[in-house]
């Protein structure tokens, strides 16, 4: 997803090595993903899925017509 | 000594055959203080061998404390993956990886390497789409575990 937007950064962090990192986000399980340091994703969705709950409220398009 | 199997750098021997631009790792390391860098760089070293197109490099982030600003990475191990184009110029692909790619992450930088390198995206047109139309920064943090 990084890869198809310019805006999108993503690090795959190794929850183990990083016990400060897995605090701070309170990561009890994997994957856990945080976007942004507030929203939080977990397990592995499909894609779709994905974007819709991780993603969405970036896209232009869709804050213009909320 | 060979972290890989024969035949498993015979598989990937073949997969990086579908590259079709360069890779480069940049490995983000630190002489003290990093339990893992050791390791981290004896799996990155298994790659090269298997493909003209992908090297390593090193940035120690004490050292080269800009270019670790650069790329966002404030710790040990870490790696970023760029493609370099025709001219030999650096792009980033901003796919970044935190820890020692042991285990299921192995995997995943293989796979996050072959995408940097050319092939084609697992995403759909549609949310290729809308991915491109997010325009403001978003730092994604997937947490995973090496099994």
């Amino acid at each position: 997803m990084a890869f198809a937007s310019p805006s999108i950064t993503a690090y795959a962090v190794e929850a183990t090595e990083f016990p400060d990192l897995s605090r701070r986000y309170r990561v009890t399980g994997v994957p856990k993903t945080i976007v942004n340091e507030e929203i939080e994703v977990l397990g592995a969705l499909p894609q779709d899925a994905f974007i819709e709950q991780a993603l969405q409220r970036f896209v232009h398009d869709a804050r213009a017509t909320e | 000594m060979a972290l890989l199997s024969a035949t498993d750098q015979q598989k990937l021997r073949e997969s990086f055959g579908e590259l079709t631009r360069p890779v480069r790792l940049l490995f983000f390391t630190q002489t003290l203080d990093c339990e893992t860098c050791a390791v981290t760089r004896q799996i990155l070293d298994e790659l090269p061998p298997l493909s003209d197109k992908i090297s390593i490099e090193e940035v120690n982030i004490i050292l080269d404390i800009e270019k670790a600003t650069q790329y966002g990475i404030d710790r040990a191990p870490g790696i970023a993956l760029l493609w370099l184009d025709g001219e030999g110029r650096e792009h980033d692909s901003r796919v970044r990886f935190l820890g020692a790619p042991s285990g299921y992450e192995f995997i995943s930088l293989v796979q996050a390497a072959l995408l940097v390198g050319g092939r084609a995206s697992v995403l759909s047109d549609e949310n290729r789409a809308r991915l491109a139309a997010v325009d403001q920064p978003v730092t994604l943090q997937v947490f995973t575990t090496p099994t």
